[in-house]
């Protein structure tokens, strides 16, 4: 289990085939394109199956929209798993609303998240390390 | 209930994206930024995966995509716009053109350029139009509900286009000023440098006139630009009584060469004619527009003294310019320290005798002083460069000598001075 920095402030780190971004308090924003960036940087690594955690995350604006749907974008461009995680309530219900739930399964927790990717995990990333 | 609930948080979010949009607009200075964001808070609005983002550029008079999203790929593209373009998309007038259901051959920019950009990848086409001039569009793609676009989708969708075209068009009109500011500068500065290079022309054109003072005007213009310096004139004034010193003498352009040139002194005829070349100085230069103030007249009042005996209106004290006293001051200096045809310069010693006997006569002390404080502070080494010194020549200053008699007329002169001012008051 390798937890990392990259860049300065989006922390993400690898769990078996799947990588998992926090999303944090830089979503809302134009920095909001670095969480963006770092799924893409994932998936151009060969990771197929994502997590995005929001457990650091209130409210999602509509840049943070915007910025989510980027990285919806980037992963079905590529066939990749993607699970959102630890949404707020509110969250969940301004996704709904906006249609967006049709585009991503969401999770309670990471843990729970995980374990729905695990099994496509393992089959597209092979044994891992 | 459960929908009226919905709708209002629809609402608020609606509101709290046009709100950011109206700060980030009016509060950020990087218009890229402004831009991205911009376009984060349209599409995040109402969920619309695919968006493109233009800047009219009228110069080049073409579209140019600054931020693209949802398409997989960086748009680099331009859309050049002619004169039917422009027409067809300001006419809108900020009303969105709904791409699918439009027959594409109803809107002439459309028409125009389907064939080299696919419209057809978005819904809507907003051109963004402040006060009858384009100044970008946007391009909006499905809603991810797969709804189609409300009335209620498209209110919000205009007014957000609205807050952006004057983002886009505050940071053309800044731009433009910012290239005319730019403009003008460089052209100031060609002029300025034409000037200067045609006033050097002129001062070596009259000490080329009179062929024992060479480099007369040039020096004077150097004394009179450290006087001014020691007085705590600004740059742009210092540059200005420098100039002045180049060309106070540019009346003897028009005066007799062989009178400038005689060997002797001059008769009282002869030396009227002389005496002409101050105001005939003023006429050359009144016509022309100086980039600094007053040189006409620097040139005029050059041999005019503070007891008003000078020529050519005999002025009196404070009616004199004081550029004019400086340059007389550096105009007499340069005279007595340099040699004549009739005679030979005169020792610094002479030169204080000079000062003391003649300040409050021909020479302000008010321009007096300074002079005396600035050659004290080179003697003493204050300075970075000796400009004086390197003007006098090697051997002429003597500071140990020197220093002493400066002093004391420095102390002489500020105390009279005083003593004036104390009278007057
Ligand atoms: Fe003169």
């Amino acid at each position: 289990m390798a937890e990392m920095l990259t860049g300065v402030t989006v922390r993400s780190r690898v769990v078996g085939g799947a990588a998992v971004v926090y999303a944090s308090d830089y979503l809302n924003k134009l920095s909001g394109e670095r969480i963006e960036r770092e799924c893409r940087l994932q998936l151009e690594a060969g990771r197929r199956a994502l997590v995005v955690n929001f457990r650091d995350t209130e409210l999602v604006n509509s840049i943070g929209v915007s910025i989510l749907m980027g990285i919806i974008d980037a992963a079905e461009s590529v066939g990749a798993q993607l699970v959102f995680s630890d949404m707020s309530a509110q969250t969940v219900e301004l996704f709904e609303m906006l249609g967006l739930t049709r585009f991503v399964a969401l999770a309670k927790t990471e843990a729970e998240a995980l374990a729905t990717l695990s099994g496509f995990a393992a089959a597209s990333q092979g044994s891992g390390h | 209930m459960a929908m009226q609930g919905s709708l209002q948080k629809k609402l608020l979010h609606t509101f709290a994206a046009l709100a950011d949009l109206g700060q980030e607009i009016a509060g950020t200075n990087d218009f890229e930024e402004m831009v991205r964001t911009s376009l984060h808070l349209l599409l995040g609005t109402l969920a619309i995966r695919k968006g493109a983002l233009a800047e009219y550029d009228e110069a080049e008079q073409a579209l140019k995509f600054i931020v693209v999203r949802g398409l997989g790929l960086q748009l680099q593209e331009e859309i050049p716009v002619d004169e039917d373009d422009l027409k067809s998309l300001t006419s809108l007038d900020s009303q969105g053109i709904a791409i699918s259901a439009e027959d594409t051959h109803s809107n002439q920019f459309l028409k125009n350029h389907q064939a080299q950009f696919d419209f057809t990848r978005f819904e809507l086409l907003i051109p963004l139009v402040v006060r009858g001039r384009l100044t970008g569009i946007i391009l909006l793609g499905k809603k991810a509900s797969g709804d189609s676009f409300s009335g209620e989708d498209l209110e919000t969708i205009h007014a957000m286009a609205r807050h952006i075209g004057v983002g886009l068009n505050t940071h053309r009109l800044m731009a433009e000023l910012e290239r005319k500011a730019e403009e003008n500068r460089r052209l100031y500065d060609g002029l300025r440098a034409i000037y200067k290079d045609t006033v050097r022309a002129f001062a070596s054109a009259i000490d080329l006139k009179d062929k024992y003072t060479q480099g007369h005007s040039e020096r004077v213009g150097r004394y009179s630009e450290i006087i001014a310096r020691e007085m705590g004139w600004s740059d742009e004034e210092i540059e200005g009584i420098a100039i002045a010193g180049y060309l106070h003498d540019i009346g003897k352009l028009v005066v007799e060469r062989d009178i400038i040139n005689a060997p002797y002194k001059i008769d009282a005829k002869k030396s009227s004619e002389l005496n002409r070349h101050p105001a005939a100085g003023y006429e050359i230069l009144s016509p022309i527009r100086h980039p600094y103030a007053d040189i006409p007249l620097m040139a005029r009042h050059h041999h005019e003294r503070v007891d008003g005996r000078g020529y050519p209106d005999g002025l009196k004290g404070d009616e004199i310019h004081i550029g004019a006293k400086i340059v007389n001051l550096a105009d007499s200096f340069d005279a007595m320290t340099t040699d004549r045809p009739y005679k030979r310069r005169r020792s610094f010693e002479d030169v204080v005798a000079d000062f003391r006997r003649n300040t409050g006569k021909q020479f302000a002390s008010e321009v007096v002083i300074p002079f005396c404080y600035a050659i004290l502070k080179e003697m003493e080494g204050q300075t970075k460069e000796r400009r004086i010194m390197k003007m006098l020549g090697r051997d002429y200053l003597n500071p140990e000598r020197d220093i002493p008699l400066l002093k004391d007329l420095i102390a002489e002169l500020e105390s009279e001075a005083l003593s004036a001012s104390a009278g007057n008051a």
